[in-house]
């Protein structure tokens, strides 16, 4: 089985030519000043300190590591000044359009009159919310936090990967890491200037109050999990407890006459924020899945009568749904008469019978998803997949094609990482969260996550991936 | 805050003491078996008292029938099948602590944290030899979590549904201890105020860290009078049922508010009726029955605390409230 890809791929800290680019030269410089096992001994530091604090996740369908430690790779992910200011300006556009399409969407359907997108692709998608239509939301802002996912193929090429825009996760990561490496390197920030991310939940926090509905002026914003066995147990709390909020669970809430309260010490307290990390069929057993024992009765209906604010907003999975994907652009060119900053990756859909002979003639090179995917659950990627893991993926294409798309397999960027044979190149993504309230905000930079097996493109953590502190350099 | 929360505090607070005061009684166990007691089935006679102070004999005798000092060492300390041993104690409170990763300090998740992992790879067959620095380990795990908390946490009802916690546990646990000498018959009536009585004593004292503030007080001989005296009605000792009766007191009068009135009125009582009693009214009634006692009051102040602070119900529905007080009314 061929598990390395070829692609030639940028390499964020080499010139084609080897020579280190300029925003790796201090750091470089440092590492090679570094006494021998130096970055072995840190590494193994750095381990321990995510041990004690019990940043841990789940992997489900694991039953012996129901707490596993995200890998952390300690050697960092720069970008320069003008490059993040760049890939910021893209990002908001992207995420303001995408709030825009979904403000449509649930009233007056302007995109699907304009004939820019079909719709049978919009209303017939399961993920699309009837109870959402006409519902107000203040500053109609439907998903108050997403998540990009972006790929560098080259020097000034990013590619959105996918928008998450339900409940994306990874933030608290992005903080531990930073927290991390000025533990253990504090010398490094001496020397240069990074741009700080320690202000994320106190944008969270100001998002989510401008979130709350428009006649309550102190709002009691809460955040709700699915509890303590969700692999994101240990963001959930961390933000609650950085913002400086309630952590709740849907046993902690209640309804009544369409008013959302919590079960305090003092008797009932009126909610008016709910960030939840509780999925759509999961918050309300009366309106959606009957069976779930995750979720608050009634929650719907006041949510509907405008008495709570939920972020992000019920329904945004329409909009991150990977066939949606492809409209992007065309959304940010209908509502805000813009020209697209940042690209999509070119898409088939398996649905088109065109699209569909060529993904199964072409199935050793292409990455294929589920529509509905997530986390790099169910994905086949193409190259470094066996002949039998492709036969058995193509079974499943047939069976159901509209339910997958493919992608040319990118050639991700790569960046040093310290691996078992020293430090070496592995591909990476980057996800930046982006908070929408009365205004767009994200903290430089994000989450970056890196494949570490050598050569391969799946750099989700549940595949066993890990992270990198990532930093944007002051000009 | 939520009542889940508190709720969750509460017990975190509760298991640590719990496993502090698991650690202390076989402590003390393990010293009285130092002692050479020449009687038939001696092993046995002594080892239920440490099952008899927590209240796992009848569990303990379905595993293992005969109480023998490696087994309820065992079954005490690190069996997890014991949801009172040390062991379980400590995963409880971990489990309760990181349910409420939020409403505590990083500093405290650390030790937590830390005492569950460092648990894990201890050995699982002890040496007797080790086991006197194991005590050791987990009563430093509890001082430090004990000042981790007052030196990191706001002192909100946070602090007060921890403080509720430890202090029902630890009036709770040396209830018990003192409770042992009941449970402890000496061998005979003869032995009344002999070597044995005088190590028995000690030993309670021991138990609670209460040795050398007895000879500091009393610089006398140890009598069943005084220990009761001093581990009941001395304010100032920090073990002693009346310094845990004042800080149950004053956690409820911190968390005020317009639950509990009930539980405040209860642990006022309870309270007052510590702060002035006297030790011969103690003796007349009767240790062991005083104690029992004790016992009740403070075990109906606990599901008191819970009905009031830490259950989940509907407070717009009055009718249920009226049916859960006139519940109570009737127990």
């Amino acid at each position: 089985m061929n598990t390395k890809t070829t692609l030639k791929c940028f390499d964020e800290m080499r010139t084609d030519d080897d020579q280190v680019r300029d925003i790796y030269q201090i750091y470089t410089h440092w590492m090679s000043q570094l006494a021998e096992g130096t970055l072995e001994r840190k590494s193994a530091e750095a381990e321990l300190l995510f041990r004690r604090l019990g940043i841990t996740f789940a992997v489900y369908g694991e039953t012996a590591g129901a707490e596993r430690l995200i890998p952390f790779d300690i050697v960092p992910r720069i970008f320069g000044a003008k490059e993040w200011q760049r890939l910021q300006m893209g990002i908001k556009q992207r995420v303001r359009a995408l709030n825009a399409f979904l403000h449509d969407i649930y009233h007056d359907q302007e995109i699907i009159k304009a004939g820019i997108i079909s719709a049978r692709q919009v209303l017939d998608n399961e993920l699309y919310c009837k109870a959402m239509q006409g519902i107000d939301l203040p500053n109609q802002v439907y998903a108050h936090i997403a998540g990009i996912d972006l790929v560098r193929v080259a020097e000034n090429d990013f590619y959105v990967l996918e928008d998450n825009l339900r409940t994306p996760s990874g933030v608290s990561y992005m903080l531990e890491n930073r927290n991390t490496m000025m533990r253990l390197f504090p010398e490094l920030f001496a020397n240069h200037l990074v741009e700080p991310v320690e202000h994320y939940p106190q944008m969270l926090f100001d998002t989510l109050r401008e979130a709350a509905p428009t006649n309550v002026a102190a709002p009691t914003i809460v955040v709700m999990t699915p509890g303590a066995y969700n692999s994101a147990y240990f963001e959930h709390a961390f933000l609650a407890s950085q913002m400086g909020v309630e952590l709740v669970e849907g046993q902690d809430l209640f309804v009544h006459k369409q008013k959302v309260y919590m079960y305090t010490t003092e008797g009932p307290q009126q909610v008016h924020v709910i960030y939840r990390r509780v999925d759509d069929d999961f918050l309300d057993p009366m309106a959606f899945r009957p069976d779930s024992a995750l979720g608050v009765p009634g929650l719907m209906d006041a949510y509907c009568s405008g008495n709570v604010s939920l972020a992000n907003g019920v329904g945004t999975g329409v909009a991150d749904d990977k066939s949606t994907y492809l409209y992007v652009p065309e959304m940010i060119r209908f509502y805000l008469g813009e020209a697209p900053l940042l690209s999509n990756v070119p898409t088939w859909r398996l649905s088109e019978s065109d699209d569909l002979k060529y993904v199964l003639a072409h199935l050793p090179e292409l990455v294929v998803k589920e529509v509905q995917g997530s986390g790099g659950y169910g994905m086949l990627v193409g190259p470094t997949s066996s002949k039998e893991e492709i036969d058995t993926y193509k079974q499943r294409i047939l069976a159901e094609p509209d339910n997958f798309i493919a992608q040319p397999t990118l050639a991700l960027s790569t960046c040093p990482t310290m691996v078992e044979s020293g430090v070496a190149p592995r591909h990476v993504d980057l996800r930046p969260f982006v908070l929408s309230g009365k205004e767009i905000r994200l903290v430089p930079g994000g989450l970056t996550r890196v494949a570490l097996r050598e050569g391969s493109l799946v750099v989700n953590s549940s595949q066993g991936g890990g992270t990198k502190d990532t930093w944007v350099l002051e000009d | 805050m939520l009542a889940r929360t508190a709720d969750n505090l509460f017990w975190m607070a509760r298991h640590i003491e719990r496993a502090e005061n698991t650690a202390r009684v076989l402590d003390v166990a393990h010293r009285s078996a130092l002692l050479p007691l020449d009687i038939e089935g001696a092993e046995a006679y002594l080892w239920y008292a440490p099952l008899n102070i927590t209240g796992c004999a009848a569990s303990y005798e379905v595993k293992y029938g005969l109480a023998r000092a490696d087994s309820v060492t065992h079954y005490m300390a690190l069996d997890p099948d014991n949801p009172g041993s040390i062991y379980s104690c400590l995963k409880l409170a971990r489990e309760n602590a990181r349910a409420v990763r939020g409403a505590i300090t990083s500093e405290m998740w650390e030790v937590i944290n830390a005492t569950w992992l460092e648990l894990n790879r201890m050995t699982w067959n002890m040496d007797v030899e080790k086991l006197p620095d194991f005590f050791e380990w987990v009563k430093d795990r509890s001082h430090m979590f004990r000042g981790v908390t007052l030196g990191t946490i706001l002192k909100d009802i946070a602090l007060s549904f921890i403080k509720l916690g430890t202090f029902l546990e630890r009036a709770d646990n040396t209830a018990r201890i003192l409770d042992v000498k009941y449970h402890i018959l000496l061998p005979s009536v003869n032995d009344v105020g002999g070597a044995a009585d005088y190590y028995q004593w000690g030993s309670v004292l021991r138990s609670v860290s209460a040795f050398e503030a007895y000879r500091k007080i009393y610089r006398d001989v140890i009598s069943p009078l005084r220990v009761a005296e001093l581990l009941i009605l001395r304010d100032d000792m920090p073990r002693s049922l009346h310094a845990c009766m004042n800080e149950v007191e004053a956690a409820l009068i911190d968390i005020n508010g317009s639950s509990g009135r009930e539980a405040r009125r209860l642990a006022g009582e309870q309270h007052a009726a510590i702060h002035f009693g006297l030790i011969e009214d103690v003796f007349s009634q009767g240790l062991h029955e005083y104690l029992t006692e004790f016992l009740a009051h403070t075990a109906l102040l606990g599901r008191e605390i819970r009905d009031a602070y830490m259950s989940r119900r509907n407070h717009f529905e009055p009718t249920t409230v009226t049916m859960r007080r006139t519940a109570l009314q009737m127990q």
